[in-house]
């Protein structure tokens, strides 16, 4: 790995709790500048591996360097150099959003004046200007996010650490942090974004790690991702359930049933043909098809695929294929 | 941005974070003055309630205020642990903690912070308790040096108290569990020499309640304000100064390390 373009470097880590691996080997490189999303169902040790990086939890074993410094024998530095999000705010609920800001600030040593007047700009910055003296616990959920985010940006941090960041706020606040990370990434920080949304890991994401039981199980691009599991997709809804399966049938190997849904997918590398070749046989048979569709696979699909997270009725059946 | 490259040195930045961290216990309580105001009153109802409810049960000779009131600052002291557990467990339960440890600063300003600011409350919570004792007739008679030495070991109990609750609080972990806690401070409370003298109890009970280490503290105290129920009779009661100094100071070498220890290993 190359430690000089890499802003991220993890190599073989692990955690245990007890008898628990949080972490079994993990491997992760994230070059300098990028969003990397770190994409796993829970328990899959995305909290854990955040929480390795910032320093605040001691990994047993293997290589974990952020910035250039090892975050265990050179924690001091690193803390210097990263922001955290947690998954719930960091702020103290007590005090006013500049209040809280400027305590930062103090803390991380900038000194009184600098820490107020860094506090005024970050406040003007992520628009709550007009709200510094409110304590925090008045403050909506999307404006929480906000503050929060702004007390990880305090010392411009060379690698921020986004856990869950949109997770329990509304869409308007997803946007919100969304802007708000596209716009830090533009300025050059690296972002290290764990996330149970694929949505979230498709669109602010350069590259895409997929973990699942404490180790990477896939990484890429996201658009590479989809194409592991085997390209476009034809999705067939079936009026009459009674004639699911044999519609499914119809459809060829590959083909999942969501009864629920009247659903039947299969994969369609010929798009066009695979449309026709469908329409026919299901007008041949005399099956009546509400919708038919052909479409590039979803991140969620990938993720089924690769994590056997859910895995049932709404799996792919070619997951084997794919992983 | 790079900072603190250059700067007062380690001590003084710890000396500066502590500072950063009581200024913000100090901004919590300019914030929530209804709730500082309610944490003085109670235990003064508590010393009003025991002063003209149940007066005149304790079974001392003499003023039966003049007993209670070094008593009642003995109790309040001790309750303080809940205080103090309270705070911490919101802290960890809220992970502002998470982020003052993935920050530069020194990471025990954040106990310093805890402990400066409840010392600091329970002084003023000391004065509150005074100045309603002196208005229902309770005085100092020995000096003032003694009288301050009194209070010095009142603060020293609170102090040993500060840093059980701390190390309880990260045990407990969460807020929920500061009323599990309740449930056992309050009979320890009680079990001691704040309201009846130990002789007015079966043989057993007095023991215990002799040995209570508030109830040093509280023998102690009248001792040096030349109140009622000062040293006197069994060897607990007669070496109670002696007590109320090593108590504390064992209740401080034991959770001390146990709750620094405690927060350097969150990272475990």
């Amino acid at each position: 790995m190359d430690t000089v373009s890499d802003a991220i470097v993890v190599e073989g880590v692990h955690k245990r709790y007890g008898e628990k691996r949080a972490l079994d080997g993990l491997d992760l490189a994230v070059r300098r500048g990028t969003v990397h999303g770190v994409l796993g169902p829970n328990g899959a040790g995305k909290t854990t591996a955040v929480r390795v990086l910032a320093t605040l939890l001691r990994h047993d074993g293997g290589r974990a360097e952020v910035a250039g410094f090892d975050v265990r024998s050179e924690a001091a530095e690193v803390r210097r150099r990263i922001g955290l999000l947690g998954q719930h705010a960091a702020v103290d609920e007590e005090l006013g959003g500049r209040q809280n800001l400027e305590m930062f600030g103090r803390l991380h040593h900038l000194g009184a004046r600098r820490a107020g007047l860094r506090a005024d700009e970050l406040l003007e910055r992520f628009g709550l200007a007009g709200t510094g003296r409110k304590a925090v616990r008045q403050y909506s959920g999307g404006m929480r996010r906000r503050l929060d985010l702004a007390a990880s940006l305090i010392t411009d941090p060379e690698v921020l650490f986004l856990d869950e960041p949109t997770t329990g706020l509304d869409p308007r606040g997803r946007t919100e942090v969304w802007n708000a990370v596209r716009s830090l990434a533009a300025g050059g920080t690296t972002v290290l974004l764990t996330t149970q949304y694929l949505e979230e890991a498709d669109q602010l994401a350069d590259r895409i790690t997929v973990i699942d039981d404490g180790r990477a199980v896939a990484e890429g691009t996201a658009d590479r991702l989809k194409a592991m599991v085997g390209g476009d997709r034809i999705d067939v809804v079936v009026r009459d359930t009674d004639r699911l399966r044999e519609a499914a049938a119809l459809l060829g190997e590959g083909a999942t049933v969501d009864v629920d849904r009247r659903l039947i997918g299969a994969p369609a590398p010929d798009r066009m043909q695979a449309l026709t070749r469908t329409v026919r046989a299901l007008e041949d048979a005399g099956i009546e098809a509400e919708d038919i569709a052909v479409r590039r696979p979803t991140l969620d699909e990938v993720f089924l695929a690769l994590t056997g997270a859910g895995s049932g009725a709404h799996a792919p059946m070619d997951a084997e294929a794919a992983a | 941005m790079s900072t603190a490259t250059a700067g007062p040195g380690r001590v003084g930045w710890a000396l500066a974070d502590s500072w950063t961290m009581t200024r913000r216990e100090l901004a919590h309580w300019a914030r929530q003055p209804v709730q500082v105001v309610v944490g003085l009153v109670f235990p003064v109802m508590l010393l009003l309630m025991f002063n003209y409810l149940v007066g005149g049960g304790s079974g001392v000779d003499g003023d039966n205020t003049e007993f209670l009131v070094p008593g009642m600052l003995a109790l309040t002291m001790a309750f303080g642990l809940e205080g103090t557990m309270l705070a911490v467990t919101q802290d960890l339960d809220k992970g502002v903690i998470d982020r003052f440890r993935s920050m530069p600063m020194v990471s025990g300003a954040v106990l310093v912070g805890r402990s400066a600011a409840d010392m600091l409350q329970s002084v003023a919570a000391l004065a509150v308790m005074t100045g309603v004792g002196y208005a229902l007739g309770w005085r100092w008679h020995n000096g003032t040096a003694a009288a301050l030495s009194a209070l010095g070991l009142l603060l020293l109990l609170r102090f040993a108290m500060l840093w059980a609750g701390i190390q309880l609080a990260m045990v407990a972990g969460r807020p929920e569990m500061v009323q599990t806690v309740q449930i056992l401070v309050w009979p320890v409370g009680f079990l001691s020499n704040v309201f009846a003298s130990p002789e007015s109890m079966p043989g057993w009970l007095g023991a215990v309640v002799e040995w209570n280490p508030m109830s040093a503290t509280a023998t102690a105290v009248r001792g040096l304000f030349g109140n009622p129920g000062g040293p006197s009779g069994s060897w607990a009661a007669e070496h109670a100064g002696l007590l109320a100094v090593l108590w504390p100071l064992a209740l401080i070498a034991v959770f001390f390390p146990l709750a620094v220890r405690r927060f350097a290993r969150l990272s475990r």
